[in-house]
């Protein structure tokens, strides 16, 4: 469904992302993980169409997307969290999630009627009237997460939507996830939350400084040599090793 | 939009219909015109500046390209002043479409676009204040041919009744965009430019269509302007006094309201005549009073005054408002 | 067209006139280079300068230039006094309603000026208003090259202060990076407060410099304040020399302007010029990051 082609990104002298190539296969929930600083979001904000890259190509269904922008990269499918959320600080939950709604649906009706049934997909039901700006972090999560599904979005692009969160709200919202995959929306996205990652994804990129490393099934991923090296320093990977050789 | 809107919006206009019921002296005929008038102004620059979040210090441009637009083909070219008004109205959302495409395109926002606003009326300004065909420094004169097909009435208190007619029209206008789709855009793009993208949301164009219909309710206040007051030169039109009042009204009454406009516009002009009365022999008192307003509620009322009847209300009923039917905003 | 000889005096006449551009949009751009507000009151306040001036000379018989020393102190108070209780308070940090403080106390200032002095046009005459300098086949106004003169001295006095001095440097800190400066110790209100003061220092010497030559009335601040952004944004927003290079450019492209096209419309290749680098380039010539 998604292709992403030797993407690379360049601002002044810094290489931000090197030739990276990703490919989403439709009902899929791919991994993208990373240490601080990799260029992930970068990758995301390509895209989504936000930066556009100095290299390479993004493909969308078969269509090439590289230049589009990024309203017009939704209208098609692609929905995007924000790593920093952003919600509609002035407006209640319900007329965030609506911006969404009004996407595929034009009537005033129609569109809240939408935002209803995504809030409480998510689990924000109760909370429809609250202003945006009073949720706590994870509430804010949410609204993310709805707003985006509110565009009725094809592939869905999340950004550390479980940054932040305590290991209960993870563990609520991990099921959401999965059950928006079981509805038919792909899924891309980044994470530091190695648990989620090990849980939810089939398939796991590596990004490390701007250039992709490994790929494979998490498990496999989080085993191998480079990936632990990217995360913990040089060498790392074989002291581990060694640790285990004398533990065993 | 339900109908307790529109009955709520018919009512007030009925009452202000009544007002000229009760007194026929031309001076407060004139004052209430005028007040009129720059609340149909404001109700422009509110749907650009107050649901848009795109502050414009240059609506001028608009009032005065609408003012021209209606004099010069009444002038030069006897056209009738009714068909003027339209052609007034098309000319204001023309050049603002055109201000809006060259800002927005180039991404100006906040104070920048503040300023390139206020350069493109001081622009028109003087390019009006130089050219012949709009009469140079001396202005233009329409002239007094009191019949209604030219929007000229024995009776003042029927413009009275005109221009309140286009204040009511617009409050519906406001109060259905506030509901639609357009509206819940603009609004997005305020709040978030690069979130509402996100979501699909074209934002050059939602901000294109504000600026467009902001400009052209504008225009329609300056061609009603041109037609009451029958004279027009290059300062009266165009100058920055014009900008200031529509940007004050809407911020003193409550910016992206439907009501603010015209409360605020009521309340400024009603507190400067007040003023007038009782230090009126010092030039300028009612400016600084104006002016005065404005830090305050910038300090101490951000939603205006329609923020602190909100405020007043929900303190009377026990508990703050969590939800927002009108969510007031002070600019962002 | 014109003979060299006029062009080149108009253009000499667009540097003087420019020179006191640069001054005023010196203020302006330190006030947008550590604030980050478009101060809208600078030409109110520039009015007030100038009825200072005014008055000093029409009730005590004091000379323009004598009254710099006294203006220069008084001024940066009144802006420090204003930036500190007025506009800090009252627009709660937010970009958006400091553009509209400072837009309402440009309309207070200009009207209270207004009813006190009216709105009759004021000048000032002292013996060296119209003195003349010879400089090749030109006569030139000898309080205008004092004013050119002075602009390039006070921009090069405000450059040491900024550079060398420690509360240039905690200027300079607070400009950069706000809370960092705030964390090893700055007194980010007071610097806030001096530099709009400074800013207004500016519209001292402006005023003293303008009033030989120039005339006063309560609205005539609104005429330089355009001009100022013009340069303000020419120049680049928070730079000083670019302050000074822009307001020399302005001035010239007016003087040219008025001698091409006549005066009405002399100042519209100024605004011309204004929105095209907002358009295009809006950080300015030596700008820093908007």
């Amino acid at each position: 469904m998604l292709a992403v082609e030797s993407l690379s990104k360049r601002f002044g002298g810094l290489l931000a992302v090197n030739r990276a190539s990703l490919a989403v296969p439709q009902g899929a929930i791919i991994g993208l993980i990373g240490p601080n600083g990799a260029g992930k979001t970068t990758l995301f904000s390509m895209i989504s169409g936000f930066v556009p890259p100095t290299e390479g190509r993004v493909r969308f269904e078969g269509a090439d997307i590289t230049g589009e922008e990024p309203h017009k990269r939704a209208q098609r499918g692609i929905g995007r969290t924000f790593q920093i959320v952003q919600p509609f600080a002035g407006l209640t939950v319900c007329e965030n999630i609506a911006v969404g709604a009004y996407l595929r649906h034009a009537r005033r009706a129609d569109a809240i009627a939408r935002a209803r049934e995504v809030a409480a997909r998510v689990g924000l039901g109760g909370d429809l009237d609250k202003s945006a700006s009073g949720l706590t972090v994870a509430g804010r999560k949410r609204l993310e997460l709805a707003r985006a599904l509110a565009t009725e979005p094809k592939l869905l692009l999340l950004d550390e939507v479980l940054a932040g969160l305590n290991p209960s709200e993870i563990r609520d919202i991990i099921p959401v996830i999965r059950g928006i995959r079981d509805e038919g929306v792909t899924i891309l996205m980044i994470e530091h939350v190695m648990q989620a990652v090990m849980n939810l994804c089939e398939h796991v990129y590596v990004l490390a400084q701007g250039c992709m490393i490994a790929e494979g099934p998490p498990a496999k991923v989080c085993a191998d040599a480079h990936v632990i090296e990217a995360y913990l320093g040089h060498g790392a990977a074989a002291r581990l090793q060694a640790e285990e050789a004398g533990h065993a | 939009m339900t109908a307790r809107d529109i009955l709520s919006i018919a009512v007030l206009i009925a009452l202000a219909a009544l007002v000229p019921l009760a007194t026929s002296a031309s001076t407060v005929l004139n004052f209430l015109v005028f007040m009129l008038i720059i609340a149909l102004g404001a109700q422009g620059w509110n749907i650009l500046g107050g649901f848009g979040g795109q502050f414009s210090f240059g609506h001028a441009a608009f009032f005065g390209t609408g003012a021209y637009a209606t004099a010069i083909l009444q002038l030069r070219y006897g056209i009738n002043a009714w068909v003027g008004l339209g052609a007034a109205v098309v000319a204001g959302a023309a050049v603002g479409w055109v201000i809006g495409f060259l800002s927005f395109r180039s991404g100006l926002r906040g104070s920048y676009f503040a300023l390139v606003t206020l350069a493109f009326a001081e622009v028109l300004r003087i390019l009006a204040n130089a050219a012949g065909f709009t009469g140079g420094a001396a202005g233009l004169l329409i002239k007094l041919d009191v019949r209604p097909e030219n929007l000229q009435f024995e009776n003042r208190a029927v413009f009275y009744w005109v221009v309140l007619g286009f204040v009511g029209a617009v409050l519906l206008l406001t109060r259905w965009i506030q509901r639609s789709r357009f509206g819940a855009q603009l609004v997005a793009v305020r709040e978030n430019e690069d979130a509402a993208k996100a979501l699909g949301v074209d934002s050059l164009r939602v901000k294109l269509r504000a600026i467009t219909l902001s400009a052209g309710i504008t225009a329609l206040a300056g061609c009603l302007y041109a037609q009451y007051f029958l004279y027009i030169d290059a300062n009266i039109a165009y100058g920055t006094w014009i900008s200031i009042e529509f940007l004050l009204a809407p911020i003193i009454g409550g910016v992206g309201t439907v009501f603010g406009p015209v409360a605020g516009a009521l309340t400024l002009h009603g507190l400067g005549e007040l003023t007038k009365a009782f230090a009126g022999r010092i030039p300028g008192i009612d400016l600084i009073v104006f002016g005065t307003v404005l830090v305050l509620a910038i300090a101490f009322a951000p939603g205006g005054i329609l923020g602190l009847l909100g405020r007043l209300r929900a303190k009377g009923a026990g508990l703050l408002p969590t939800g927002s039917k009108e969510v007031s905003h002070a600019g962002r | 067209m014109y003979s060299p000889q006029i062009i080149l005096e108009a253009m000499l006449n667009g540097l003087m006139t420019g020179a006191v551009y640069a001054l005023i949009a010196l203020g302006l751009t330190l006030i947008y280079g550590v604030l980050h507000i478009i101060n809208f009151a600078h030409g109110a306040l520039l009015t007030c300068a100038m009825f200072a001036v005014w008055v000093a000379w029409a009730w005590l018989g004091m000379d323009p230039y004598l009254a710099i020393p006294i203006l220069v102190p008084l001024m940066f108070a009144l802006g420090y006094g204003l930036q500190r209780f007025v506009i800090g308070p009252a627009s709660h940090g937010d970009d958006g309603n400091i553009l509209l403080v400072t837009l309402g106390l440009s309309i207070i200032l200009e009207n209270v000026l207004l009813a006190t002095f009216q709105s009759d046009t004021r000048t000032l005459d002292t013996d060296y208003s119209f003195q003349v300098v010879p400089v090749g086949p030109l006569l030139l106004s000898t309080p205008r090259l004092i004013g050119l003169v002075a602009a390039v001295v006070v921009t090069a006095l405000l450059w040491l202060v900024l550079n060398r001095t420690d509360t240039g440097k905690a200027i300079r800190a607070v400009a950069k990076e706000k809370l960092g400066a705030n964390l090893v110790g700055i007194d980010v209100p007071h610097i806030y407060a001096v530099t709009f003061g400074i800013g207004c220092a500016c519209l001292a010497v402006a005023a003293c410099l303008l009033m030989p030559t120039f005339y006063v009335n309560p609205r005539i601040g609104n005429v330089f304040v355009l001009v100022a952004f013009t340069v303000v944004v020419l120049g680049g927003m928070g730079s000083i020399p670019g302050a000074l290079l822009g307001g020399l450019f302005i001035g010239v492209v007016e003087s040219l302007c008025g001698l091409y096209l006549g005066d009405s419309l002399g100042q519209i290749g100024i605004f011309l010029i204004f929105i095209a680098v907002l358009l295009v380039r809006p950080t300015g010539l030596f700008g820093a990051k908007a």
